[in-house]
């Protein structure tokens, strides 16, 4: 057992509730250090940051984030706007780069190995590490089936039974029903919401190891939320997710694990706290995450 | 029971009273101009116009302050403009259709159009032969044209907006400085390059490569236009998802510009196919029928018109006009195949 399990009881001093932690324990038994933050294990589907340094130009955007995502586990990146959680999630599958200014230092790990070094791949940490966006981004050229199954396509992966792949993705993005009798119908006819869990089902479809999805509600309304966190709650058995939320009861319900990011005024962004999400709600160590937790800035 | 109510469209219904205010403004003038060219010593087409012209201006001004408001004089102002400008604009389009089909449909005979000029001598009357040659020698030299422009033009493009190499500037300078070039100087270019040094013949092939250097710089430049268009978000979603550059840009960005590109090809062709100088000195034409851009001249129908004009007994020049229609619906159909091509069902935004 980890030294340091996390607890049960609802604490209601920032008067939100947190209802995954319980299952932190059973499913992952990670181990963790005394400031409550996992430590790194090196095993599949895992990511680490070591000593990330994360630059556009000579403009220091991120410095020094050590964070470690325990394999099958849900990480909430949290923070108020601008601190550098989207360019932050965007190195982990090595999106950053697409930028022209952009520039970087430190270590990315998954499954222990480094993302960064030369001989490695783009397109298959890509594929390992998912991403959904912030705004919906369908391929409009592409039916809804298309889109779903554009992945394979686009990385050349065996396409095996296409239409049962189709339903499996499309039911646990939350948008099977709704779409199963217009599969060709083109992408763009679906609503704002609808076309977030197609994109959402479109990266489920290449089976990752680990998904990254940057504030993927935030053009949702609460039914559509709501099954996304169960999606996210469910995929959570066999995948790694990382997500960056401004929804602190989100952040409680679908996470294990909190990291707190914060650039103050003229300064790069750091992580103030990570630690399991119980804790950083219940009894956050740091003054900035409770005050920014209870909603008092940012 | 609740009585079932029909659907309707508030917004379209029009009171008769606002249409006599929009459309006043346009009829004024004309009678105006009708009333002086009767009345007064103003004479002829040319008197109408002008007083047409006159009396459009003073209406365009006069109106505004005669019906409305203060606050919405501004408003109507700029409507009656604006109509003037179209109409004006649409006048002069139908004019110019109408001089060159009239005479082309009084000549028409459908069997100008499946037989060739091979028994034609000078002034043969209308129904015995006719430029099916050029037709086809039109759309062969266009044809390889295009298929010889638009991927490179598309590739160009495609430099321009994904590889975004090191050569960008350069690569855009250049196709700049091509859509300068005039068109007998490309014509002249591949007659000194290829005829001249005795490479090719004058052949359709040499006429596709003339054309081919006209279209390139329109169909790349229009193509970077559509592809810019595309948005990064797209791009990243399928570099995400692990697509390497190439299937992104084959599978998301060029089918996402679709369109466009079509509509790039399109302009392409009109471009270059009313084409004749450069033809002159290249494929040079043909009395007979040639199918084969590789050997042998070929006649197009530009050609067709400037030689059948410069003939000029009355049934050439009647030909020449026929073949003037011929171009004319032919690059109609075109645009016509282009907006159906375009108008994919995936297409909607
Ligand atoms: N393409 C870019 N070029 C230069 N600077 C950038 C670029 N993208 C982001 N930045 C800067 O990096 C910092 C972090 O931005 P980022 O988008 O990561 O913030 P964020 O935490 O995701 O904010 P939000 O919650 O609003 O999405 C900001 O100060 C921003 O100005
Ligand atoms: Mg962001």
């Amino acid at each position: 057992m980890s030294n340091n399990s996390p607890e049960r009881e609802e604490v209601s001093i920032p008067a939100i509730s947190v209802d995954r932690s319980a299952s932190l324990g059973s499913s992952a038994q990670e181990a963790l250090n005394d400031q409550g933050a996992p430590v790194a294990q090196h095993g599949a589907r895992e990511m680490e940051a070591q000593n990330l340094h994360i630059w556009f130009g000579n403009n220091l955007v991120l410095e020094k984030v050590d964070l470690v995502f325990p394999a099958n586990t849900v990480t909430a990146l949290i923070g108020p706007s601008g601190c550098g959680k989207s360019t932050f999630i965007r190195t982990l599958n090595r999106m950053h780069e697409l930028i022209p200014t952009a520039a970087l230092a430190g270590k990315v790990l998954l499954d222990g190995r480094d993302i960064y070094s030369p001989d490695v791949d783009v397109t298959q940490i890509r594929l390992k590490v998912g991403m959904v966006f912030q705004k919906p981004n369908p391929f409009p050229a592409m039916s809804i089936r298309d889109n779903v199954l554009s992945g394979l396509r686009l990385a050349k992966l065996p396409a095996g039974d296409k239409e049962s792949l189709v339903e499996e993705c499309l039911t646990r993005a939350g948008l099977w029903t709704e779409v199963k009798d217009r599969l060709s119908e083109p992408a763009l006819a679906l609503s704002g919401g609808q076309q977030q869990r197609l994109c959402i089902a479109r990266a489920l479809a290449v089976k990752p190891e680990v998904l990254l999805m940057d504030e993927p509600c935030s053009a949702l309304d609460p039914g559509s939320t709501l099954k996304i966190e169960d999606t996210i709650s469910y995929l959570s058995d066999s995948i790694t997710i990382i997500i960056v939320t401004h929804n602190m009861q989100q952040a409680a319900r679908v996470s294990d694990y909190t990291a707190f990011f914060l650039a103050q005024y003229g300064e790069p962004g750091r992580v103030v706290e990570h630690t399991t999400t119980s804790q950083i709600f219940s009894r956050p160590k740091d003054p900035r995450t409770e005050s920014y937790i209870t909603g008092k800035f940012g | 029971m609740i009585d079932k109510v029909e659907i309707q469209k508030p917004w379209r219904e029009q009171s008769p009273k606002r249409v006599a205010t929009a459309i006043s403004p346009a009829l004024i003038p004309i009678l105006v101009a009708s009333i002086l060219v009767k009345t007064t010593g103003l004479d002829g087409k040319l008197g109408f116009v002008f007083s047409w012209v006159l009396a459009s201006t003073v209406t365009i001004v006069i109106w505004p302050v005669v019906i409305k408001k203060r606050a919405s004089r501004g408003d109507l102002f700029m409507q009656t403009s604006v109509v003037f400008a179209g109409g004006i604009f649409l006048g002069a389009v139908a004019w110019l259709f109408q001089s060159v089909l009239a005479p082309g449909l009084r000549a028409f005979r459908f069997s100008l159009l499946v037989k060739d000029a091979a028994t034609v001598g000078v002034d043969t009357p209308l129904d015995q032969g006719g430029l099916l040659h050029a037709i086809l020698g039109s759309l062969v030299i266009v044809g390889l044209a295009t298929l010889i422009s638009v991927p490179f033009g598309i590739l160009a493009a495609l430099y321009i907006t994904e590889v975004r190499g090191r050569l960008v500037p350069f690569t855009r300078f250049f196709i700049q400085a091509m859509s300068g070039v005039p068109s007998i100087v490309a014509g002249l270019f591949i007659y000194a390059a290829l005829i001249v040094s005795k490479v090719l013949p004058f052949t359709g092939l040499t006429g596709s490569l003339a054309l081919a250097i006209l279209m390139l710089p329109t169909v790349a430049r229009t193509a970077e236009e559509v592809i810019r268009l595309v948005p990064d978000e797209l791009r990243y979603a399928a570099l995400a998802l692990g697509g390497t550059q190439m299937r992104t840009v084959l599978q998301v960005v060029l089918p996402s510009a679709r369109t466009g590109l079509i509509t790039a090809t399109i302009l392409g062709i009109a471009r270059v196919a009313g084409e004749t100088a450069p033809l002159l000195l290249t494929a040079f034409g043909s009395n007979t029928t040639n199918l084969n851009p590789f050997s042998g001249t070929m006649a197009t129908l530009p050609w067709y018109i400037f030689t059948q004009m410069t003939l000029g007994t009355e049934n050439d020049v009647a030909r020449a006009w026929v073949a003037a229609l011929v171009l004319m619906v032919i690059v109609a159909m075109f645009f016509v195949l282009a907006r159906t091509l375009g108008k994919s069902k995936m297409a909607r935004r």
